[in-house]
Order: structure tokens, then sequence, then C-alpha cells
């Protein structure tokens, strides 16, 4: 049912002053039809993450260990990292597509909206005819909310909300199986967001498409997202659904974030924070990076790293939890 | 104590001739009033674009009100520029979104901070500038203090920048700090401690506070009141938590449903709200008329005026008005 696999991906940028490991042996799991949240800090590797799977690293940016497998629909599988340039245009689009926070740089500012969505559909769906094709462009639009009329308009015509819908209807075009959305509401008023993110959902149900939906705002991921990864300094600390890392964050990192955030209603709960700032990812700190900032840190946190193991209704990479590790979760699932 | 009003604010920009004439003027803010208190924080609460940093720029006199006057301890001032200018800037602080925009990236925090005391008149001496350098760096918990004080900005957290931004504003004794949106660009995690130190500094100094954010939730807690803005005007004001939990005005309410919220309980709809106007070509009326769910007949022509909900509350409504 998984229809990708990460496993152990390690992605650097290399610089003067040394490799920024920007993400480290990740592995990790994208159900069909699922949208995963992906959470963390400015700078915890969740681009660099997104567009390794994508492939659409461009140096420094180098991937230094792992894999990444794609399962089709009719179980045949596609190794993503040894696509060769023909393989990966037909995996981009019909597979795989990304929806950027800028619409306005995925949009190519001269050419109008519906002969960007005919050049994506005459590119990689050669047998639909142009009436074909301009039928589906007025069908994906009306779908996003957009009026059919603005085929013929240019991207700075629209407003942000109504650009971040034609990227995505552009993304919907081939019917992929995948959509990797990059903080693609995070530039919007949130009433045009919440518009965007009811639409989303509703696509989803309709096509069945599973979403990489990334963003660092926890409380928006926890509304829309089945299940949620947390990363802290390249690497994932925790998975979980949605309600599990609600209601019972595992992670102390993920427990802090969520008592970061001032609740809209309900009692005014104290808010905890996490003291300090995330680390420099050229020299991180040793054994568990996030040692330093961890209230439950004890002796033997900076000396190992602990790895991501399974948990009831997830995985967590905290010593505190070891003990209650793939037994546990064992004895419950039965 | 009220310490800083604006009365009937108003802002037009024009625009620079086009190429195809004169535009319209793009009316950013229409007949808004504030009034902060000495030792309280007022939120001004709004999306992107409806104007907030604009009443930020009038209220510290960055440029004239098209209309309007701003008011220091009572007095209109008018300072844009000149002596006037320097002596409003020693009692009327701001501080901006971008931590990193805002400080000089040759120079070392301590000159970031002797600057304005040296200008102002605050240091008699250098070891009394150091002094006060340490004690301004020691209000915005950047300890120890000795090695902070020699830190060049780019080897600063983005929340270690806000606060010597914070602890700049504060080197010339203002009584009045306007904060746009200052902790939108820093992470979750650090946003907690920069807005706790602006409410202790509120709390302990007397300073009267504006926390300008698009963040509802966070006005919620930091500030006793919220003002909320629409497309330029003013819709609504309250003690916070009233506010947020029974908000009278529908704009208020869209926004609060929109939220982000994790203990929402109401399922997802499927529903499309619109988009905000143009500030260039406004609706008539009141401005939210085309996207209110209770629209009346009335609001498409007339400019609902203040109707008074009692509390401390008010609202532009005719719904409200109706009652
Ligand atoms: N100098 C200027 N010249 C022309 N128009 C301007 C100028 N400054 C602001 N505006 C316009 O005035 C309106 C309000 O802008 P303002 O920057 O106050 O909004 P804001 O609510 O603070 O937005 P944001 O959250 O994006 O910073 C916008 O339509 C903006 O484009
Ligand atoms: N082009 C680049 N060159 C060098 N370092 C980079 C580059 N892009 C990103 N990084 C570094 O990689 C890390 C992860 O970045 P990114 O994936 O963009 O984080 P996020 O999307 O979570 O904000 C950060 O430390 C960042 O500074
Ligand atoms: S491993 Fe130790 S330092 Fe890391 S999160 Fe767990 S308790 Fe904290
Ligand atoms: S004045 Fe009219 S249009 Fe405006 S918010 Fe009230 S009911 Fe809605
Ligand atoms: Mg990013
Ligand atoms: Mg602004």
């Amino acid at each position: 049912m998984n229809v990708l696999e990460v496993r152990g991906l390690g992605v650097d940028y290399q610089s003067a002053t040394g490799a920024v490991h920007a993400v480290a042996d990740v592995t990790l799991d994208l159900r069909r039809g699922e949208i995963l949240g992906l959470a963390g800090e400015s700078g915890s590797g969740k681009s660099t993450l997104a567009n390794a799977v994508a492939r659409l690293l461009r140096p420094p940016a180098a991937i230094t260990s792992g894999s990444v497998l794609y399962r089709r629909r009719d179980g045949t599988e596609a190794d993503v990292l040894a696509l060769g340039p023909k393989q990966l245009r037909a995996f981009r689009w019909k597979e795989l597509a990304v929806v950027f926070q800028s619409a306005m740089n995925s949009l190519n500012p001269v050419a109008t909206i519906g002969s960007q969505i005919d050049d994506v559909l005459r590119i990689h769906a050669p047998d639909l005819s142009r009436k074909a094709r301009a039928a589906r462009a007025a069908e994906l639009l009306q779908r996003v909310g957009i009026n059919a009329d603005r085929l013929r308009g240019y991207p700075h015509e629209l407003s942000g909300g109504m650009r971040q819908r034609a990227a995505i209807a552009i993304a919907l075009a081939l019917n992929p199986e995948i959509i990797i959305m990059d903080e693609p509401t995070t530039a919007l008023d949130v009433v045009v967001q919440r518009d965007i993110l009811h639409e989303i959902g509703a696509l989803r149900e309709e096509y069945g498409f599973a979403v990489v939906f990334i963003t660092h705002d926890l409380s928006l991921l926890m509304e829309i997202s089945d299940r949620i990864a947390v990363m802290y300094a390249g690497r994932v600390v925790e998975v979980g659904t949605a309600r599990a890392l609600r209601t019972a964050p595992r992670h102390p990192y993920t427990e802090g974030l969520l008592r970061s955030f001032p609740r809209l209603r309900g009692p005014r709960e104290e808010l905890l924070g996490i003291p300090g700032t995330p680390p420099d990812l050229r020299s991180p700190p040793p054994g568990c990076a996030f040692h330093p900032r961890c209230r439950h840190a004890f002796d033997g946190c900076a000396d190992e790293r602990p790895a991501l193991l399974p948990v009831p209704g997830g995985e967590v990479a905290c010593r505190l939890n070891e003990g209650a590790g793939a037994d546990t979760a064992a004895r419950e699932a039965s | 104590m009220i310490v800083l009003e604006g009365r009937n604010l108003t802002k037009h920009f024009t625009a620079a001739r086009g190429r195809w004439g004169r535009r319209p003027p793009v009316r950013a803010v229409e007949d808004v009033s504030l009034a902060l208190r000495a030792g309280r924080v007022s939120a001004l609460v709004g999306e992107s674009g409806c104007g907030k940093s604009t009443v930020a720029r009038l209220l510290a006199q960055v440029y004239p009100a098209t209309s309007g006057d701003v008011l220091l301890r009572g007095e209109v001032v008018r300072a844009h520029r000149g002596a006037a200018f320097r002596s409003y800037r020693r009692q009327v602080q701001l501080i901006f979104q971008d931590p990193f925009a805002s400080l000089n990236p040759f120079h070392r925090v301590r000159y970031h901070l002797a600057r304005p005391l040296r200008v102002h008149g605050h240091a008699k001496s250098d070891a009394h500038e150091r002094e006060l350098v340490a004690e301004l760096l020691e209000r915005v918990s950047l300890t120890p203090v000795d090695q902070f004080m020699d830190k060049l900005p780019h080897e600063l957290s983005g929340g270690q920048r806000q606060r010597v931004a914070i602890a700049r504003a504060l080197a010339v004794r203002p009584v009045a700090l306007i904060a746009d949106e200052p902790v939108s660009m820093l992470d979750v995690s650090i946003r907690l401690g920069v807005l706790r130190l602006l409410e202790k500094l509120a709390d302990e100094s007397g300073l009267a506070l504006l926390y300008i954010t698009h963040d509802i939730a966070s006005a919620r807690y930091f500030a006793e009141d919220i003002t909320v803005m629409y497309a330029g005007r003013l819709v609504e004001s309250g003690p916070a938590e009233a506010l947020t939990q029974a908000a009278r005005h529908p704009y208020t309410r869209l926004l609060l449903e929109s939220a982000p919220d994790p203990d929402r309980v109401t399922p997802r709809e499927r529903q499309r709200h619109g988009e905000p106007p143009s500030l260039a070509d406004p609706p008539g009326g009141c401005r939210f008329h085309p996207r209110c769910p209770v629209a009346l007949p009335v609001c498409s022509t007339t400019v609902p005026g203040r109707t008074e909900l009692g509390d401390g509350r008010w609202t532009h409504c005719w719904e409200a008005a109706g009652d």
C-alpha cells in the first residue's frame, strides 16, 4: 500500500566551510492516497528531502546515500534515484508533481495559464487531440475554482490565491499518484488558504493521489494530515498519525512544538516553548542532535544517536522511548 | 493613560504616472482610530496587505497621513523630519518583521546599542555606555552579555537578532513601541520567547505596545485588547478573550473559522469565500460586503458607523447596528 519508500536517504550541500548534512539517514513511507504532513523548523531539511524525492536537486546538493522506491498500482516499481533523463520526464507530472511555495516562480510569467496547462498535456499526453486538451484545461481550472475564461489570462493578472490554484491545476493535469506541496499556502491569506486546503482535500478524495504537505505550521498539519513526520536537524525524529501526535506526542521536540503555539479556543494553556536555537548543520551536536534543547535529556543523550524505532501508533527516535519499543508495539497490535 | 493615539487616520498612496496615465491611488488606510495605553499590549490583527504596516508607519511619523491626526500624550504631532522627528523617535520606536534586514551586517551588537545611547545623550562616559549596553542585553536576555556584545549580526540566530532590535529600540527609552509582525519570520519554537519579552517590557517598564500580527491566536495570548482590520478599515475591537471567543463582526468570525486550529470540532466544509479586494478599487459601502454571508442592501452603499457593544467592545457593521 506504500506508493513511495524512502530508505536511508542522505543529502549534503557542499560548501567552502564544509558539508551541510541537510538530510541524514531518512527512512519514510508514503501510503497510497494519504496526506502526509512534513513538519520542522526552517533549515530542518524538509524542502531538501522533497526535492531529492522529486529529483529536483541541483549542485551543490548531492545525494550521499539511500534509495527511493516508487510503486505503481500495477505492481511495477521504479528506482527513482536511478531514472534516466527520458524516464524522469515520464515520471514527473504523470506520477509525481510538485507545487512550490511561490506559484509565481513555478508559472511562466510570459505564457497564458491555458498554454501552460496545454504544454504539460501536449508533452506528456501526446495522444490527446488539441480539442481534448483545451477541454481538459478548462475542466482543470474549474476544478480548482477558477473560471475557465482565465485560460487566456497571464499569471500577473491573477491574485496570489488564484495563482496558487492554477499551479495546483497544472499539478493535477496528468492525474499523478503523488503531489508534493512545499509550503503551498504560506504566502496566502488564511481565509484563502483554508479554501485551497478544502479544495485539495476534496480533489484527493476524488482522484486518490497521495500528498506530501510541507509546512512549519504544525497546527495546520494536525488539521489536514493523515500522518505527520517531524524533522529535526535533517532527521525524521517522529512519525505518527495526526491524532497520535496531537494527543500523545512522544518526542520531546514534537511536544515542545505543540506547546509553543497559542490556541484559539479552549482554556489559555501555559505555553512551554523550546529553549535555545536550531543547530548549525555543519556541526550538529553529537548523539541526539536535540539534546542541548531537550528538557528531558539525560547523560547518555549526547553520546549515542537514538534510532527511529517503532512505537504504538508510529515511530520515534528518542532514548526515552527505547524501552517502549517494538515489543510493546507488537503486543498492542495483537 | 493614553500615550499614543491615531484619530481618523487615512492614507492614500498616489501611484506614479504609469505608461497609461495616472493610476488610481491605493486607499491603504481609511479612517483608522487607535489608542495605546501605558503598560498595555494592544494588538492590531489583519491579513497581509490590509494596511497594518501603513498604520504602524503613520503612528511612527514615517510619512504624513492624507488626513487625520497622531497624538502623543494628547498633543497633535507632525514631526516627519529634522529635530522634531528625532525627538519624536526618542519616544516612539518601531520594530520590524525582518530581523535580518534591520541590523547593519558590518557592526557588532555593541555598536548597534551604543549608537542610540550616544545620539540621544543617555551615555555620560565610555564606562557608563558599556554599563548601559550590558543592561540592555540583560533586559532582552542576551546573556552572558560579554559574549553577545562583540558578535556580528550573522553570528546570531533570527530570534537573537530580533532581541538585539528590541534592545536597540529600548536604548532610547521610548514611551511607546510599535512591533510590526515581530515574530512572523521566526521559527515557532523561538517566537514564544520574543513575545514573552515584549509582554514583560510593557508590564515592567510601562511601555505602550502595539503588537501587529496576522496571527489572531497569538494576539489572544499576548494582548489585552485586539483591533481587527480588513481592507484598510477597522472592523471590530474589544478585550482579547471576549473578541476571540465571541466575535461580532462577520469578517472576524471568518478569520477565526479560517485560522489553523488542531482543536477544531466542526468538520471540513467545502466553500469558497472569495479574496480580499484590491485597495486601488475597494468595494463601496462596507468593504467586506462582497464576501459577507449576512450582507444587507444598505451594506453595499453606505459605510457602517461604529456600534458600541459595551464592555469596551465596538464594531462597524450594519447587521450589529440593527440589533
Ligand atoms: N509606499 C507605498 N506605495 C504604494 N502602495 C503602498 C505603499 N505601501 C503600502 N502600499 C499598499 O498599501 C496596502 C497596505 O500595505 P501594508 O504594507 O500596510 O499592508 P500589511 O497589512 O502590513 O501587509 P503585509 O502583512 O503583507 O506586510 C497594500 O495594498 C500595499 O500594496
Ligand atoms: N543551496 C544551498 N547551499 C547550501 N546550503 C543549503 C542550500 N539550500 C539549503 N541549504 C541548507 O540545507 C539545510 C536544509 O534546508 P532546507 O531543506 O531548505 O530546509 P527547510 O525547507 O526545512 O527550511 C539548511 O541548513 C540550509 O541552510
Ligand atoms: S534522546 Fe535524549 S536528548 Fe534526545 S530527545 Fe530523547 S531525551 Fe531528549
Ligand atoms: S456591514 Fe453588512 S456587509 Fe459589512 S460585515 Fe456587516 S453585514 Fe456584512
Ligand atoms: Mg523550505
Ligand atoms: Mg506588513
